[in-house]
């Protein structure tokens, strides 16, 4: 089983390396024949071992790291729900892209195997390295795959954001780690967080809470999603759905234990939740994009699973998460079928669009159906799972998700009331049946066709089985409903709408349509004063690298000075010494004239001179 | 092992073809990087594998001491591979453009790289202060004459600059040496017996000669911690550092950035944390506070640069801030040593990590300044089109060097950061912040050169004309040696990235030696 795990997660990632490193620029069959094969067998081996949970050993890989600490890779319950999850969604998303001809191309493959792998090792982590690493690298990919488009002057920053948004957030998966190994947790595992010493407790959830926020994209870091619709539909359906923003669930469900000992973080978690489905589910009611539409009510989704994260309705979070996943890939790989034909995302545009297509135009419809969550369709069991887990007290967070659960048919019944809209201008028919010859990609419908199927019975099963537990009757029927009410009221009201002459209003639907100005506050709130200070730093910078060298500009000074001060006076008396010197020599040379007569002068002289110094020697002696 | 090099140099003295020159230079760094890796095998854990001892200055204790343990043989791996990526760099250069025409230009080149390569791996050998000092300085000599003779720019100030500050921080150095080795002649060893003044570096490890000598501890620790900051570089000690890179040759740049840099933070793990464990307990709050402001200086700093050459270099100071908070961290005997190896460990790991990520990334930038004349940022862009292999390159350098999962980078800032964080948490979370800033630097980078429409420089959007035995490629990509080069060491960080056990194993139980040795 160990081999399979190893298998499971080797075979995307090596695939996407060899497709990446070898052959970049290979198109055409080859290419996606690779991928699909690789998508495949990760499926078939997912299944393996999905089937084999309870029955058998948990299958673990474990990759030293050092000393206790390892990359540990494990196959729990959860994880096993996941790896299918991701497998089948992944393999139907490089199928739909393969009807797309600019993606079939080795870069753009390799890089989704390689994201696959990334996200299949983030949900079997067991310990908080195995986690760390593949949800850096799951990063990084989406950079890469949200700049595919690299000669669009507008996906640099938009990829940028992501990355940045999530990698600064990540930070708070490093600081955890070290609180972790502070506290002494065994061996760093994801489930034994709790056991460590309380008083790290706090720093532990606070790093953890931090890094699961900014990867789902929960408020207040809900921004990047928004430009990460620039990359291709295939790429916004991976990590929409059961990818990238569900990991940051995923994290909070597996750190649940630890979350409810610290007390405050759970609370937290679940009111952003809340917060973050209420307003992002607003967000999305006021979309004229499809493809925004989509992201913001995947915030809206992602944040019930966090509300239900919050407040340890762990299998109905799990199960939301799974649900939402098949519809949410279905609706965007949908949506980028009509923009791959029609060249549009934009909902006025697209009206009518789900009836000259049918083949997508019916799945897409199931999928909105289940994601405004009527019953009996998978979200509706599911979403019901995590609101019956609220707390009685907590009334407020109940009446936050059932606003969610309203906001969110709002949305849906939105985008599926445009798609089915007859054309009634003439000249946008005209322009539109002429693009009509162009039929969606055979691959596309078929992807989208084999996802209706989760959409519609996968919530029902799941509870079926026990899988979720199953909301009292009460529960349920109030979502049903205020589901089908709210459902019913946008339709009508987008029918026959009725008009608010409100300069207030507009205003207020333009800032819903821009995301409440998220992306536009994040770059001066956060970007400016960084780039300030580096300005600043770079400035007492070069005074610092001009300080010292003037500092060290003292020394040839002090050398001028020893020269003028010290060491001319001593040349000067040493001159000096000299001329003396040779003033005594010359003395000294004078008396040889080289004349005999004067020698013998000089040799009289000096006798007498001598005999007169011992004649006054001798008399003083005897004196 | 360093003598090889000095011996092929000799035997190149006479030759004057640079295709036998740089045969020959190429052919030796092979050979050296097999002998590096021969040599990490034997490594034991406990005790130095192919240790040499002759005494050499006897009456002084001055000793030819040399020998590889867990840290140094991963380092000395790390030198040999980054010397074989510049000599393979180096292979197809255009002579005219590198002014070369001279002959004897490039044999002087060649030897100068030779005997850098050799006082490198001396450095990281030696096990005697002295000796330690000796090839420190050579490296310093041979360095400056690499920047002024084949640099841009300003090459003579910079390399004055570079030569200035290094080697008057190797002069207190000294002092802290001659501290130590008069302590050590006034102290009794842990037997009992006089010691007697002694350079050797595990004699003076074991006798912890200026224990319970407060301030002459103190002392003798800023002299020696002084001398390997403006080495490391440590703010506010770093100025020499960008003008020098900036004015280097290529290969000039990786070398200085990946092996001389090493010898400072070599330093405090080889020298100041086990020689004098009570100073080091005492100041390590100085080691972290250093640390992390040098982490988040170099990373503004590296955000506020438009050239990418002077970017790298200032990620050069980020990342050896990290080193010195993991090393202050191992300084604080309160938290957990499981916490403390783990940050030693990684501190070793980001040494190699840096110097094979830095290395690539400087060859890069001078391909660059080879192709178009200028390495700045906005002078590029849509470079994904026309250099692929270059666009790949880079980014999966860039991602190293900002720690991603997979690559050297990420285990090394990892280990560091978890390991000092149960000693320093504040400390700690505020240097975490620079992994943000440097992410966002390298990714606005990345984007501005990689992504967008095409632009060149004139120079290098030229086609190229015929000169000399080789006809210039037409394209502006990378050739074959260059991307040799630069992937020799690309893939020594993802092997690192994908099995850090390969280092750590060894790392490790040498981390826990000095570890223990600075708890006592």
């Amino acid at each position: 089983m160990t081999l399979l795990l190893a298998l499971l997660l080797a075979v995307p990632v090596l695939a996407g390396l060899v497709l990446l490193t070898a052959f970049p620029r290979a198109t055409g069959a080859p290419v996606v024949a690779a991928g699909l094969v690789a998508a495949v067998v990760s499926v078939v081996v997912a299944v393996e071992l999905a089937t084999g949970v309870g029955t058998r050993a948990t299958p673990m890989l474990v990759v030293p790291l050092l000393g206790p600490l390892t990359f540990t890779y494990a196959v729990d319950g959860l994880a096993a729900v996941l790896v299918v999850t991701v497998t089948v969604i992944g393999a139907l998303v490089l199928l739909a892209a393969s009807g797309e001809q600019r993606l079939r191309r080795g870069r753009f493959v390799g890089m989704v195997l390689v994201f696959l792998g990334a996200m299949l090792a983030t949900v079997t982590a067991a310990t908080l390295p195995a986690l760390l690493a593949p949800w850096e690298v799951m990063g990084a990919a989406s950079w890469a795959l949200i700049a595919f488009d690299r000669r669009d002057p507008a996906v640099g920053p938009a990829a940028g954001r992501a990355f940045l948004t999530t990698r600064t957030t990540d930070l708070g998966l490093y600081v955890a780690t070290g609180a972790a190994l502070a506290a002494g947790v065994p061996g760093l595992g994801l489930g034994a967080l709790a056991a460590g010493d309380p008083a790290w407790h706090g720093l532990i959830a606070a790093g953890l809470v931090l890094a699961a926020l900014g990867k789902s994209a929960q408020l207040p870091f809900s921004a990047w999603l928004s430009g990460a619709m620039l990359g291709p539909s295939p790429v916004s359906a991976l990590l929409h759905s059961a990818t990238m923003v569900a990991a940051g669930a995923v994290l909070l469900l597996r750190a649940g234990p630890l979350l409810a000992a610290t007390g405050w973080a759970a609370t937290l978690v679940a009111w952003v939740g809340a917060l973050t489905a209420v307003v992002l589910g607003l967000v999305a009611a006021c979309q004229r994009d499809l493809k925004q539409l989509l992201a913001a009510s995947t915030c809206a989704q992602v944040g019930l699973m966090v509300l239900g994260a919050g407040v340890g309705a762990s299998a109905g979070a799990a199960g939301l998460l799974v649900a939402h996943a098949a519809v949410k890939a279905l609706l965007f790989l949908a949506a980028g079928g009509w923009l791959a034909v029609l060249r549009t995302r934009a909902l006025p545009a697209l009206r009518g669009a789900a009836r000259r297509h049918p083949g997508i135009g019916v799945p897409f419809t199931v999928g909105a159906v289940a994601l405004a969550g009527i019953p009996p369709l998978s979200l509706w069991w599911t979403k019901d799972a995590v609101l019956v887990g609220i707390p009685f007290g907590e009334g407020g967070l109940t009446v936050a998700g059932l606003l969610a659960t309203a906001l969110s048919a709002v949305g849906a019944t939105r985008a599926a009331w445009f798609l089915w809209r007859p054309v009634r201008s003439p000249s946008i028919r005209r322009g539109a049946e002429q693009q009509t010859r162009r039929h969606v990609p055979l691959a596309i419908t078929v992807a989208v066709g084999v996802l209706v199927v989760p959409a519609v019975a996968l919530g029902g099963v799941a509870v079926a089985v026990g899988l979720v537990p199953r909301a009292d009757a009460g529960e349920l029927v109030t979502t049903g409903v205020v589901v089908v009410l709210a459902a019913a009221a946008t339709w009508v009201l987008h029918s026959r709408p009725v008009r608010v002459r409100s300069a207030l209003w507009g205003r207020a639907a333009r800032v819903g349509r821009g995301w409440l100005g998220l992306a536009v506050v994040t770059g001066p709130a956060v970007g400016t004063p960084v780039t300030t200070l580096a300005r600043w730093v770079e400035r007492a910078d070069a005074s610092l690298a001009r300080a010292l060298p003037r500092a060290a500009a003292a020394v040839p000074a002090l050398a001028r000075g020893v020269e003028r001060r010290g060491d001319r006076p001593i040349v000067v008396a040493l001159a000096r010494f000299a001329a003396g010197v040779r003033w005594l020599g010359d003395l000294a040379r004078r008396p040889q004239t080289g004349q005999q007569h004067q020698y013998y002068a000089q040799g009289v002289i000096a006798i007498g001179t001598l005999g007169a110094l011992a004649a006054v020697v001798v008399w003083a002696g005897v004196r | 092992m360093w003598v090889a090099p000095l011996a092929v140099a000799l035997l190149l003295v006479p030759v004057t073809r640079r295709e036998v020159l740089l045969g020959g230079w190429v052919g030796l760094a092979v050979l050296e990087v097999v002998l590096a890796v021969l040599a990490w095998s034997s490594v034991v854990p406990g005790g130095y594998a192919h240790e040499v001892s002759v005494p050499w200055i006897p009456a002084f204790g001055v000793g030819y001491h040399l020998g590889l343990d867990g840290i140094s043989a991963p380092l000395v791996a790390m030198t040999t591979l980054v010397f074989l990526a510049v000599a393979l760099w180096s292979l197809r250069r255009d002579p005219a453009a590198d002014r070369d025409a001279d002959e004897r230009r490039a044999r002087a080149y060649v030897l100068l790289f030779l005997g850098l390569e050799a006082v490198s791996i001396g450095v990281f050998t030696a096990l005697d202060l002295v000796l330690f000092f000796v090839f420190f300085d050579v490296s310093i000599v041979l360095m400056y004459f690499v920047i002024a003779g084949w640099g841009s720019g300003e090459r003579g100030r910079s390399a004055l600059q570079f030569f200035l500050y290094t080697f008057v921080g190797s002069l207190v150095m000294l002092l802290g040496f001659l501290s130590l080795a008069v302590a050590a002649g006034g102290a009794s060893g842990a037997t009992g017996d006089r010691v007697g003044i002694t350079f050797d570096i595990p004699a003076l490890a074991a006798a912890d000669p200026l224990a319970g000598r407060g301030v002459a501890g103190m002392l003798t620790l800023a002299a020696i911690g002084i001398g390997l900051a403006i080495k490391t570089p440590v703010w506010p000690l770093h100025t020499w550092l960008p003008p020098a890179h900036t004015d280097a040759p290529a290969a000039g740049s990786a070398v200085l950035a990946a092996v001389l840099l090493k010898m400072g933070t070599y330093g405090f793990v080889r020298i100041a944390l086990p020689l004098l464990p009570g100073p080091w307990r005492a100041a390590a709050l100085v080691a972290v506070v250093l640390g992390v402001v040098s982490v988040l200086w170099g990373a503004l700093l590296a955000l506020a640069q438009r050239d990418l050459k002077r970017l790298v270099a200032y990620t050069s100071v980020n990342h050896m801030g990290y080193v010195l908070l993991a090393l202050g961290a191992a300084g604080y005997a309160s938290a957990g040593s499981e916490a403390r190896v783990l940050a030693v460990t990684g501190a070793t790991v980001q040494m190699v990590s840096h110097g094979v990520v830095t290395g690539a990334l400087f060859l890069l930038a001078g391909t660059l300044r080879d192709r178009g004349g200028t390495s700045v940022v906005a002078a590029w862009s849509g470079l994904a089109g026309p250099m692929p292999r270059f666009s790949w390159t880079l980014a999966v350098a860039a991602f190293a060097s900002l720690g991603l999962p997979g690559l050297s980078g990420f285990v090394a800032e990892f280990s560091m950061l978890a390991g000092s964080l149960p000693a320093v948490p504040v400390a700690t979370i505020l240097a975490a912040l620079g992994l943000a800033v440097t992410a966002g630097l390298f990714v606005r980078a990345l984007q501005s050169m990689l992504l967008g429409d095409r632009h060149l420089p004139a120079a290098a959007d030229r086609p190229p004309a015929r000169t000399g035995m080789f006809r210039r490629p037409g394209s502006p990509d990378l050739r074959v040696g260059e991307t040799a080069a630069v992937g020799l060491l690309l893939a020594a960080s993802l092997a690192i990235g994908i099995a850090p056990a390969l280092v750590t194993s060894t790392i490790a139980p040498a981390a826990a030696t000095v570890v223990d040795l600075v708890s006592r």
